[in-house]
Order: C-alpha cells, then sequence, then structure tokens
C-alpha cells in the first residue's frame, strides 16, 4: 500500500467512523454494535470513536459483579436490571465469559438468564470473551463500558468470568463493586485472605434461602469490621435472585454508594486515578507498538529470539538491544 | 491491543421445543473450533433472536428447530433482522427440516441446513468458510 492510498484509507476510515458516532449519539443501536465491534477487534476506527466520543462520557454509573462459578452473577443482573428499568433508568450490561485457552473459542451464555431484557428497548446487552486476559474482564472490556456511557446509558452492569480469588480487575472498572457468595462457602480463614473479598464495596450472599445463609452472612460482616475503614461500611446484603428477593434493597445500596462517593471525594480521586492508569497503560502499548513494528520488519526480533534459544545471549540484554535498536 | 478477529455465531433455538442437546453440541463445536459462540437458550421468539444478533453484532446465526415450525419461523427471523439492518448476516440451521422444505430456505438465504447425522466437523468447516469476510471499513 502506497502512502497515497494510506492516507485515503484513513480519510475512509475517519467518515464511516464519524457517520457511526453521529448515529450512535442519536441513539442508532447498530452503529453501537459497530462501534462496539471495532473497539473489541482493536480496529483504528474503534480508536478514532473512543477519541470522538470521550467528551460524552463520564455520567453513568458503573456497577462491577463478580462471585465464584454458579454463585448466581447472571440472574442477580438481571433483576437488577428490571429494578432500574421500574426505577425509570436504562441499562447497559456487559458480561463476560472465559475463552478456552487451547482453541481460543468461546460459549457466551449469560444472555440465557437475561431473555426477558432482550425485548426492552432501555437495556442493551453485550457478551465479550476474555480472550486471553487473566483479571476476569476482556481486555477491551473498559472501553466497551465506556462506549455504553457515551449511548447514554444510566447504569452498567458488568459480570465478570466466574472468579476464584484473584480476579480483581472489576474493582478498577467499576464504580461499585459487588461480590456474591454462596451460603456455606469457605470459613473464616477464607474471608480473611488477600484477594476478591477485599475489593467489594457490597457484599452479597445470594440463594440465601438456603440454610446458612445468616452464618455465612455473618462470617462475612464479622470478617468486615477488621478491616479497611474508609468512611464506607460495607454492607452485606442477603438476596434471593431467582425470586427477585433483596433486589431492591441491593439498589438501594448502590445508589447510597454512589452518594458516599460523590460526597467523601472518593469518585474524583477515583476518576484521577483511572486517567493516570489509563494514559500509561495507553502510551505502553502505543511504544511498545512503535518499537515492535520496526524491530519486526527488519527480522531483529526473528534474531534475538533465535540467540537467546541457542544462549548466546540472555534475554535482559537482548530487550535492551531491542530497544535500542529502534530508538 | 492487536487486531484480534473472531467469527462471532448466535446459537438460538426458535419456537417451542425444548430439546436444546442439539444447539448446545453445535456450540461446543463451534467454540472448539475457535469461534466466539452466544448461546441464548431455548424458546426464542423471533424478534429476540434478530436483537440479540444486533445488540451481539454477529457475524452468522445458527437455528436449531425440532418441532417443525421451521417454515413459519425462519421466514419471521429474516424479516426481524432486516428490520434492523442486520441483512449481512450469514445464516444456517438445523433439525428436523424435510428435504422438500430446503429450496424455500435456500431463498430466505439459509445457506446450510444440517439435518441429523451432519458431522459436528462439517458444520464448523461451513461456518469456517462462509463466514463474512467483514472488514472494520465496511458493513456498517
Amino acid at each position: 500500500m502506497g502512502t497515497r492510498e494510506r492516507a485515503d484509507k484513513g480519510r475512509d476510515q475517519r467518515v464511516v467512523t464519524d457517520d457511526l458516532v453521529a448515529r450512535l449519539v442519536d441513539g442508532d443501536k447498530r452503529a453501537l454494535t459497530r462501534i462496539l465491534s471495532f473497539v473489541e477487534n482493536g480496529y483504528p476506527e474503534g480508536r478514532q470513536a473512543m477519541k470522538a466520543l470521550f467528551a460524552r462520557t463520564g455520567r453513568a454509573h458503573i456497577v462491577g459483579i463478580t462471585g465464584p462459578t454458579g454463585c448466581g452473577k447472571s440472574t442477580l443482573i438481571a433483576v437488577l436490571a428490571r429494578e432500574y428499568r421500574s426505577r425509570g433508568r436504562t441499562v447497559g450490561i456487559v458480561a463476560v465469559d472465559p475463552t478456552s485457552p487451547f482453541s481460543r473459542g468461546a460459549v457466551l451464555g449469560d444472555r440465557i438468564r437475561m431473555q426477558e431484557l432482550t425485548s426492552d428497548p432501555g437495556v442493551f446487552i453485550r457478551s465479550m470473551a476474555t480472550r486471553g486476559a487473566l483479571g476476569g474482564l476482556a481486555p477491551a472490556t473498559n472501553d466497551v463500558v465506556t462506549i455504553l456511557d457515551a449511548a447514554h446509558k444510566d447504569v452498567i452492569l458488568v459480570e465478570t468470568v466466574g472468579a476464584g480469588q484473584d480476579e480483581v480487575d472489576v474493582a478498577d472498572t467499576a464504580h461499585t463493586a459487588i461480590v456474591i457468595s454462596l451460603p456455606g462457602a469457605g470459613d473464616e480463614v477464607q474471608a480473611i485472605k488477600a484477594g476478591i473479598l477485599e475489593i467489594a464495596d457490597i457484599l452479597v450472599v445470594n440463594k440465601a434461602d438456603q440454610p446458612r445463609a445468616d452464618m455465612t452472612a455473618r462470617q462475612l460482616a464479622a470478617f468486615l469490621t477488621l478491616g479497611r475503614d474508609e468512611g464506607w461500611e460495607v454492607p452485606v446484603l442477603k438476596t434471593v435472585a431467582l425470586k427477585g428477593q433483596g433486589v431492591a434493597e441491593l439498589a438501594d445500596a448502590i445508589d447510597r454508594h454512589r452518594a458516599f462517593l460523590e460526597t467523601s471525594g472518593r469518585l474524583e480521586e477515583a476518576r484521577r486515578h483511572r486517567a493516570r492508569r489509563q494514559l500509561l497503560a495507553l502510551a505502553r502499548e502505543e511504544l511498545l507498538a512503535r518499537t515492535l513494528a520496526s524491530a519486526e520488519a527488519d527480522g531483529q526480533v526473528e534474531r534475538l529470539v533465535e540467540a537467546i534459544a541457542k544462549r548466546e545471549v540472555d534475554p535482559h540484554t537482548a530487550a535492551e538491544r531491542l530497544i535500542e535498536g529502534a530508538g | 491491543m492487536a487486531e484480534e478477529r473472531k467469527i462471532k455465531v448466535i446459537i438460538a433455538k426458535p419456537g417451542l421445543d425444548g430439546h436444546d442437546r442439539g444447539a448446545k453440541v453445535v456450540a461446543r463445536a463451534l467454540r472448539d473450533g475457535g469461534m466466539e459462540v452466544v448461546y441464548t437458550g431455548i424458546r426464542q421468539t423471533p424478534e429476540m433472536i434478530a436483537e440479540t444478533a444486533l445488540q451481539e453484532d454477529a457475524d452468522m446465526v445458527g437455528l436449531s428447530i425440532l418441532s417443525g415450525a421451521h417454515l413459519e419461523l425462519f421466514p419471521r427471523i429474516v424479516d426481524e433482522l432486516k428490520k434492523r439492518g442486520m441483512d449481512d448476516v450469514v445464516l444456517f440451521g438445523g433439525g428436523i427440516i424435510p428435504q422438500e422444505d430446503m429450496p424455500r430456505l435456500e431463498k430466505l438465504g439459509f445457506k446450510g441446513i444440517f439435518g441429523p447425522g451432519s458431522s459436528t466437523l462439517d458444520i464448523v468447516e461451513w461456518v469456517r468458510e462462509n463466514a463474512p469476510t467483514r472488514g472494520a471499513t465496511s458493513g456498517s
């Protein structure tokens, strides 16, 4: 492709993107879904759309929902979304399921529990596969959330993959992180280990019509009294998502947390924290891409790989050479 | 982030029959073939299937039906997809579908129909070969 052609292609992309962005702002769902795909697949059009839409973001309240496989995340999200709809708010849902490390394929099945929401024009659901990311979300989840924010969703619910102990990325994405536990799951030692419980702004014991729900809730509450004191007392709520029990209380607790974030200055703090992280991550990505583009083109990467494999050079020195060569 | 283009397929069960083993086996096989498969579950209306395809920006929609209502439901699904600007989605189907209905379904745009005894490998191969080569700048 010559320089002229490339410039033409760049112009074409911008025209297409401008049109889609305008349609998205007007509420066109086809434009929204196309832009989400651009972003998810890492196309340049996705980046252009993100730039164009940034000024329209920052309005939605983002709620992350995590917990072990089978704890009822999807079901709880479905009833929570209905609760928000009855309160007159629009809802975006981003549901993440794992990518197979072997085939790189995925079955995304979270919509099964959200079927009733499909026909509600005030709800938009997007499924994503983790595509190799390990923190419980997909690489483009933050960008997809940002686009849904620009598309006038009042509340965005982000469902992580079935999480074990360490899938804590959702704490960075969400304003309010909800961690779901099951009755009788784990003992007090589980509760004091580092990891997922620590990110909770709200703890939920789902399937609370089962025995031992009270005991689990008490154990979690006891663990919390030992924990961080930041002016927000993490509530422990009991829900039965299948019957819709406790869901209004959960929505109230999320609103209370939002109010706390605003009055305490935490929202601003989080915004700055996220801005720093985003800036550095994007700069890092861009620098890496530029470095590797030239080094891959002239075969330097392969030469260094060979040299390391033959143990002629150590990986640290090779990486230094790679960067110096690119500069 | 590097560009990563995946074939995104919706597997849906329209109508009232609740037999979804075949649909699940196909979903699993497509996963093993490296595709991202959204499985909707049973008892989907044509509106729900088309709306799901739209929200997920699916490349392809595969319908599994054993109730015999395919000539009733498939055209309505095609209409609902068109209504939502999703005319470029590649359609295929499976289940109990008599040979004599094939021409009508083909005319509707169903390029692949897989009856009982179809091998999942054949289905995966067909899906891979018929996936639209939708670039970023086309298909809006």
